[in-house]
């Protein structure tokens, strides 16, 4: 059985950023593991130690820079990891699902993994969509935002629970090979042990291009343009309270004592 | 003609308030492209569903009769058939965990292009999507330059759709192919009971990632202790294990209007604002000024967690 694991390296805003066009200027950013596929990394991780004929298998779409975030998944655990880049993606926005999903797709087609885990979305895009659309291009079944799973290899099923707004979870069942977009808190996900970043140094990353994966490069191609970027109108009316730390915990304290917090 | 056609969401009997904000994006939408608005009803009690979402600014309200729950092969095929008969040019659905299970693959069918978690939309030969990346540090307006599309809106960013649309109610057959069902509920469960209920509570106390270790939450529980307030959290805290599920406040945990809340080290992401904004007074504690938290709070101290919480804790244990 086959674990395949999308794996995408993101960049947070460090704080007092600037703009650069619509970009946020480079010397701002820090790149790292998207938080949601490290809880991906983990489920298929913790699946194949379970069972030993499971090969988990890492995918991503992004450039060199990226092997660093890759190799840490390889680290926690993942058997070997593929990375899709060229020219082409490299001077593409890469915002269409479509174009995400065609990719994945290609590898899913030379891999044919059984189950596919993504996190429920990208910390920098937030689109929330890849996944799902993965599943509907490979015709697999699929399920989002899963905060628990159970594999019964044998019948060919996941029995997942959906995380539901509000405190409610979903039961559901879903039909292998299927996609699962994983929500945080899934699992505790590991640190690399030392043995195992020097045993990732020795792993494969196996890099493909769009005509390794026989895509054209027309797949990067998209209606769909980023325009502007901009800090949000800040509707805030904060009254702040400055000085050291005893002098604003004093005056904070006034106000909550007006409010009638803290009385007996 | 540029036509929107609007999905509802429901659960478990109850349609969900973006089914009426749904109805004011949409309607809006039609207005700019000189168009009409439809509804899609799925599942569900259609019927009555229909009758309640007969809002201003719908104009026809088709309902798909099959099953009680949201099953995503449901939703995908009805709404593949809908497009069929209608050909709209603008598919709206909400960004619910419901709408982001089947959203993504009814665009990658009818191979439209898709923007998801819009804030605004607005249509002049193009339509504009404003939406937010990198954790709300950053809004964004992206334009989409082929038709038909597909989007999907955020929770409480429109007005619920008030009045009445004197709207057509349509019964629409769809035949299910059943062999293409992939997936099936199976149940429901409510998470996070147990021995507090913070949605009864006066005072919150909320703590976030600011906390960094697990051994440092026992400080917010004396601050906690020394307003005689009760300790919450938002949704990293009970992600690491450091807080029950009963604990969180948001989205996915629960919904809460206290007289006071103090949000110490939660930077207040959407999932997370979505559950306290209703509080009475927002307090917020936060290193980084930028945090979306101070966009709501009344007051705020922009300092270390670590030294005002002491000193907070100093001024009421005197």
């Amino acid at each position: 059985m086959k674990v395949l694991v999308a794996v995408k390296e993101v960049a947070t805003v460090e704080e007092g950023f600037e703009l650069d066009g619509t970009t946020i200027d480079e010397r701002y950013l820090e790149y790292d593991l998207n938080e949601w596929d490290d809880y991906a990394i983990e489920t298929g991780v913790q699946l194949a130690e379970d069972d030993d004929d499971i090969e988990v298998v890492s995918v991503s779409i992004g450039p060199e820079r990226a092997e660093e975030t890759i190799r840490m998944a390889l680290a926690k655990g993942v058997d070997r990891a593929i990375r899709v880049w060229d020219d082409t993606l490299a001077a593409a926005e890469l915002l269409d699902v479509r174009t995400k999903a065609e990719l994945f797709d290609a590898v899913i087609e030379a891999e044919a993994p059984d189950l596919v885990l993504t996190g429920v979305q990208a910390h920098d895009d937030s689109f929330g969509a890849t996944g799902v659309a993965v599943a509907e291009a490979a015709g697999f079944g699929h399920a989002a935002v899963v905060n628990a799973l159970e594999l019964d290899a044998d019948a060919g099923t996941a029995h997942v629970r959906r995380e539901l707004e509000g405190g409610v979870e979903e039961l559901t069942d879903v039909e292998l090979p299927a996609v699962l977009t994983i929500q945080t808190g899934i699992n505790e996900p590991r640190y690399a042990s030392l043995r195992g970043i020097r045993m990732a140094q020795r792993k494969e990353i196996d890099v493909q291009t769009l005509a390794d994966l026989g895509l054209d490069p027309a797949v990067v191609d998209s209606p769909i343009e980023l325009t502007d970027m901009y800090e949000p109108e800040s509707e805030s009316n904060v009254e702040l309270f400055e000085g050291d730390a005893n002098a604003a915990a004093e005056n904070l304290a006034t106000v909550l004592r007006e409010k009638g917090v803290g009385a007996e | 003609m540029s036509d929107v056609l609007a999905v509802v969401d429901h659960r478990r009997g109850q349609l969900r308030d973006v089914s009426y904000e749904l109805i004011s994006a949409g309607a809006a939408l039609a207005e700019a492209m000189d168009g009409t608005l439809a509804l899609a009803v799925i599942s569900g009690n259609v019927e009555q569903f229909a009758a309640t979402l007969d809002r201003e600014g719908v104009d026809t309200i088709y309902t798909v009769d099959h099953g009680e729950e949201f099953n995503h092969d449901v939703y995908v095929q009805s709404i593949e058939a809908l497009y069929d008969e209608l050909t709209p040019t603008a598919l709206l659905m909400p960004n619910s965990v419901n709408g982001l299970d089947y959203a993504p693959a009814i665009a990658e069918r009818l191979g439209m292009p898709l923007v998801t978690d819009a804030i605004d939309l607005s249509y002049d030969e193009i339509l504009t999507v404003t939406r937010e990346m990198y954790g709300s540090k950053v809004e964004t307006t992206v334009t989409v330059s082929e038709e038909p599309f597909a989007v999907t809106v955020r929770g409480s960013e429109w007005a619920k759709a008030e009045g009445n649309g004197g709207a057509t109610i349509e019964p629409f057959e769809v035949s299910i192919d059943e062999s293409a069902m992939r997936s099936t509920v199976t149940g429901f469960e409510e998470v996070g009971g147990g021995d507090v209920d913070i949605t009864d509570a006066d005072v919150l106390v909320s703590v976030g990632r600011g906390i960094e270790e697990e051994e440092n939450i026992e400080l917010v529980e004396r601050l906690a202790d020394a307003l005689g307030a009760t300790l919450s959290s938002s949704r990293p805290i009970v992600d690491n294990g450091w807080l029950p599920k009963n604990r969180q406040v948001g989205q996915s945990g629960k919904v809460v209007t206290p007289e006071v809340y103090i949000a110490i080290g939660i930077s207040g992401a959407v999932q997370h604002v979505a559950g306290m904004k209703g509080s009475e007074t927002i307090v917020a504690i936060n290193t980084d000024p930028d945090a979306p938290i101070f966009d709501i709070a009344d007051y705020g101290i922009i300092g270390d967690l670590f030294d005002v919480v002491p000193a907070l804790i100093e001024e009421f244990d005197e």
